[in-house]
């Protein structure tokens, strides 16, 4: 359990920043030190907005340790609007009503909590996209 | 650079092995190899294993392995690549022989996993994935797997029945393997009846949990019913299934296939058996088409036609596999060695299928590692 390790990840996990290359103008989540299109190391911040499909899921029934208390949970590839794969676990959603296509949104949530009195990280999931929410 | 050969092979049997240690199986296994190959020393040691810290709270495994199988100072390392550490091992001593540097060296695979429960040992798994970004979120190796069957059933207009065959497949040549942790043949309800473990992987997609350990003996002469390793390569693709080009397409082992079949000489028609890294029913799907023996999306169909079978086109799984045979994590890879030499040498009994060239593919996580090996009977 480290404290460290999850603060220095807030951006990503709360934001969703990754870097956008400013040689090839490629956007990938998350942050980088080289380009992985053109290895170019001139890359800066880029904030993806969060939107996004499903790509592909699965409900997990044997969870890590850790994670027993949320079985059956969904977790899901999501293909932002802006290109990149990422993974995440899908939230508010039935199980029968997932599927690949399906437009989602990304949300704060818990994702773990170290023991009963120890540290709670929360990072992104995804929900299905509300309607006429914008 | 020299020729290397396989001079001695030694394995435990796959399973629950409560009273032993992953050092008291290694040591079994060495000995084995080592009585076989008539020697009483070496000059390196390199011991294959993914999760000794992890799950037995032992690090600096080599060391102790040489220690305690006697081996009094030799060169002992551990190399590790998550479940491709034992392909791993074997590469590193395959370097060292064929370089000239050392002459006869003992590649062990070993993995002691079965003393904590199985969420623990499902998070000591995910190790092999990219913490940051992929095991936060809850995700098992099995779920990983399963994002990658949904989508090719998705992309290929499959169901999960179509996916059978592979585990038939491995359970039918483990019932004559006697080191194998399954023995018992498995039906096609036994498969569609089987329970969900990370939808829609079932347990009977999956490779089992187990522990044991194999040992070949590397040299550089001919003798002794030796096996020659003719090619040896290892490549890596993104650590993170999402990061992959097209995740559908194992591009770490396409590149460690092509470098092989380069090395040997050969292509995929060259290969009389392949033990592909069958952790689960997707992969061994996936490797197929990686290696060139089906194309995209068709590697299920070789399954169903029955071409991966003993009498089929490309016998895969020959002594069970991961899956019949069992895995050992680190240790796999050694064992798919091991087997390919029973076969070469035409020990494989009542599995013996005709074949002169065999090829073995151990893979690190969903795929970011991968360690191809050919071997050939010697001309």
């Amino acid at each position: 359990m480290s404290l460290a390790k999850h603060w220095r990840l807030q951006r990503q996990r709360y934001r969703l920043i990754g870097v956008e290359c400013e040689d090839c103008g490629g956007r990938f989540f998350p942050h980088r030190q080289i380009c992985p299109q053109c290895k170019s190391t001139r890359v800066g911040p880029y904030q993806f907005e969060g939107e996004g499909k499903v790509y592909s899921h699965t409900v997990i029934y044997d969870a890590p340790a850790g994670y027993e208390q949320f079985v059956p949970y969904v977790a899901a590839l999501v293909q932002l609007d802006e290109g990149p794969l990422v993974t995440a676990q899908l939230t508010d959603v039935d199980i029968s009503d997932v599927c690949i296509g399906m437009p989602v949104e990304m949300v704060t949530r818990r994702l773990r909590q170290y023991g009963e009195d120890g540290l709670i990280v929360y990072g992104y999931k995804f929900r299905p996209k509300l309607k006429g929410d914008h | 650079m020299r020729k290397v050969y396989v001079v001695g092979i030694g394995q435990t049997k796959v399973k629950e092995h409560w009273e032993r240690s992953a050092r008291d199986l290694a040591v079994s296994s060495i000995l084995e190899a080592m009585e076989q190959a008539g020697i009483d020393k070496a000059d390196a040691i390199y011991v294959g294993n993914a999760l000794s810290g992890e799950l037995t709270g032992q690090e600096h495994l080599a060391a102790l392995i040489a220690d305690f199988a006697g081996l009094g100072g030799i060169e002992a390392l551990k190399v590790e690549a998550a479940s491709g550490s034992g392909g791993a091992a074997v590469r590193i001593g395959y370097l060292a022989v064929a370089s000239g540097l050392q002459d006869v060296v003992i590649v062990t695979g070993v993995e002691k996993m079965t003393d904590l429960s199985a969420p623990a040992t499902a998070e000591a798994l995910v190790t092999a994935t990219d913490d940051h970004y992929e095991a936060i979120h809850g995700l098992s190796l099995v779920a990983l797997n399963g994002l990658l069957m949904q989508r090719y059933m998705y992309e290929y207009d499959l169901d999960r029945k179509d996916f059978a065959q592979f585990s038939i497949n491995a359970h039918n040549n483990a019932v004559n393997n006697k080191y194998a942790m399954f023995r018992r043949p498995m039906t096609v309800e036994d498969f569609e009846n089987a329970r969900m473990v990370a939808d829609p992987i079932s347990l009977l997609d999956s490779a089992p949990v187990a522990d044991g350990a194999a040992t070949i003996i590397l040299g550089s002469q001919n003798v002794n019913s030796a096996v020659e390793i003719i090619a040896s390569a290892v490549a890596t693709d993104t650590i993170a299934l999402h990061d992959r080009r097209n995740p559908l397409f194992l591009q770490g082992a396409c590149e460690s296939a092509q470098r092989a079949y380069a090395q040997a000489g050969i292509g995929p028609d060259g290969i009389d058996i392949f033990e592909p890294h069958d952790a689960f029913t997707i992969m061994a799907a996936l490797s197929l088409e990686a290696c060139g023996f089906a194309s995209e999306g068709e590697g299920v169909r070789l399954a169903m036609d029955g071409e991966i079978a003993l009498q089929g086109r490309i016998p895969i799984c020959t002594m069970g596999g991961l899956k019949g045979r069992g895995h050992p994590v680190g240790a796999s890879g050694v064992y798919q060695i091991v087997e390919l030499v029973q076969q070469l040498r035409g020990e494989a009994g009542a599995n013996q299928v005709d074949c002169r060239l065999g090829m073995a593919q151990s893979i690190g996580g969903s795929g970011a590692t991968t360690v191809t090996h050919v071997l050939k009977v010697p001309d």
